[in-house]
């Protein structure tokens, strides 16, 4: 499994952890290239479907980040979503699907180094899980 | 009030007789209510006006073709013409709340008449006993009397009736109707034991005051404490069968796609689906990339994705009524895979569907002290 790169989708929100990992590449920080980041006004814009989707596709991690609680732009986007993330984790975790590879963190938007230290402890818990077993599947 | 309304020979002619007496009397000025077809192979939810109708009434029958929650939204949900009583089941009346709750049923104007379910059957099974000259009704309300809720022989109940723990209208975290009638464990023939919430309409209606008989009471403890077992039993099993993700893409590999599942979902009530937008008119192209990705493609795509989906919108305001099951052409246990995600998604945010329609749907609302990050 030495060969085995994760890879991981990232739902950053708009105003803290999509601003943090800018800031984490204008400092230069290094972390590593296993994620792809997909961008959100809020992390309240995540519809569950977004993670199924990720998750079904074989994606070994999904990472989703908003504002700290009681930072959100939009007042409470990242309280809803983080109902709609227990309810993912609950859901997965009935259906045999891994919750373990589904992450919710606050990273504010000033966080460069904590949403750079995020990835890298995240993409190092998803090397010992091993590959998605959803990868090759073309049957889903 | 609790008590006993006089009977007019039979559980169903005293309701019959009710209804009509609530809709002359002008208590209601319609009713929703399960009304036979001509042919009587079929009980279908009707809105009746004419009290006339009610002759055709079978508010025991022992079907359920819709889920006459969501017929109750048909009626309110943009104005309704008046007061309507709602002859319903406990899991449509549940529906009837989640749906309030999403504004796709209004409750000003709604006086909920629930009854005991005795178990339904399959719309199929319920026609062939009306061909075959049977008469499910009378054998339950044979049976009812000493607590015993079964099928006719040969016939199964819904396979969702089977596992319902709530069959009695304002019992085991159920909204209370606003009058309840009851069939399990009352013995005597010539009364309806009743429980009504206006005590001046119990009054008008002649209702004598009565404690509930100890019968009665024993009787719904123990159906329900059979059915709570036979549920944990059944999602036990769906939960050791279903333990990865291969075992979940052999659950739904028989899945024709129709999306049968969704549309007769009660609960299920987005116009517009996002199944059915374009996004999921995906380009040619893309097949062709992700067969080139994965090696093939199943077509059509997204068959886990649907029903995962919908796990994750509506999971949490499952009712239980079985409707999906009922209408999956291949017999894929739906409505226990929805109820064991649902019932665990509903536990973990101590959410009961169908409680209380000031209860807050679990999605649309949060605490701020509640949960924290997750994942490692």
């Amino acid at each position: 499994m030495t060969d085995f790169e994760p890879r991981i989708v990232a739902f950053l929100c708009n105003w803290c952890a999509s601003t943090a990992a800018d800031l984490a590449g204008t400092s230069r920080m290094q972390y590593p290239p296993n994620v792809r980041v997909i961008r959100l006004m809020c992390s309240g814009q995540l519809d569950p479907i977004y993670v199924a989707k990720a998750v079904l596709e074989g994606a070994d991690g999904v990472l989703i980040g908003g504002c700290h609680p009681g930072d959100c732009h939009y007042q409470s986007g990242n309280f809803k979503a983080r109902r709609r993330v227990a309810i993912l984790h609950q859901v997965l975790g009935q259906l045999g699907l891994e919750p373990e590879r589904v992450w919710l963190r606050w990273i504010s938007a000033s966080e460069g180094q904590y949403f750079a230290d995020t990835v890298t402890e995240m993409v190092a818990v998803i090397r010992e899980l091993g590959p998605s077993p959803l990868r090759g599947q073309w049957s889903i | 009030m609790q008590g006993w309304l006089k009977g007019h020979g039979g559980a169903d002619e005293t309701i019959r007789h009710l209804l009509g007496k609530l809709l002359t009397d002008g208590v209601v000025d319609g009713l929703l209510v399960p009304l036979r077809t001509l042919d009587g192979r079929n009980v279908v939810p009707t809105l009746v006006r004419d009290a006339a109708l009610l002759e055709r009434a079978a508010p025991l029958a022992p079907v359920l073709p819709v889920n006459a929650g969501t017929m109750l939204g048909r009626i309110t949900a943009s104005g309704a013409l008046g007061r309507v009583g709602a002859v319903m089941r406990n899991c449509e009346l549940r529906t009837a709340v989640e749906l309030s709750k999403v504004k796709q049923v209004v409750l000003d104007n709604v006086l909920f008449i629930g009854v005991d379910c005795l178990g339904t059957y399959r719309v199929e099974d319920y026609a062939r006993m009306a061909e075959e000259e049977l008469d499910p009704v009378t054998a339950a309300l044979a049976a009812a009397p000493e607590g015993r809720v079964e099928p006719l022989d040969g016939f199964t109940f819904r396979p969702a009736c089977t596992i319902c723990e709530r069959p009695i209208p304002g019992v085991g975290d159920s909204f209370a109707p606003y009058i309840a009638l009851g069939l399990l464990g009352v013995e005597d023939a010539e009364r309806l034991w009743v429980s009504v919430q206006d005590d001046a309409l119990a009054e008008t209606l002649g209702v004598e005051p009565g404690e509930e008989p100890e019968a009665r009471a024993a009787a719904v403890r123990a159906l329900v404490a059979a059915r709570t077992a036979e549920r944990d039993r059944r999602l036990a099993e769906f939960t050791e069968r279903v333990h990865d993700p291969l075992a979940l893409l052999v659950e739904f590999s028989t899945c024709i796609r129709c999306q049968n599942c969704m549309v007769t979902c009660p609960i299920c009530y987005c116009k517009e689906c996002i199944f059915r937008t374009e996004i999921f008119d995906h380009s040619s192209p893309r097949y062709w990339d992700w067969a080139e990705r994965k090696g093939g493609v199943r077509l059509p795509s997204d068959t886990l994705l649907f029903h995962v989906t919908r796990m994750l919108h509506m999971a949490h305001a499952c009712v239980g009524c079985g409707m999906c099951s009922d209408s999956c052409p291949v017999g894929i246990p739906v409505a226990d895979i929805f109820r064991a995600v649902g019932r665990r998604v509903q536990e973990s945010f101590g959410y009961v569907p169908g409680r209380d329609p000031a209860e807050e749907m679990i999605i649309a609302t949060f605490r701020e002290d509640e949960l924290g990050e997750m994942g490692r």
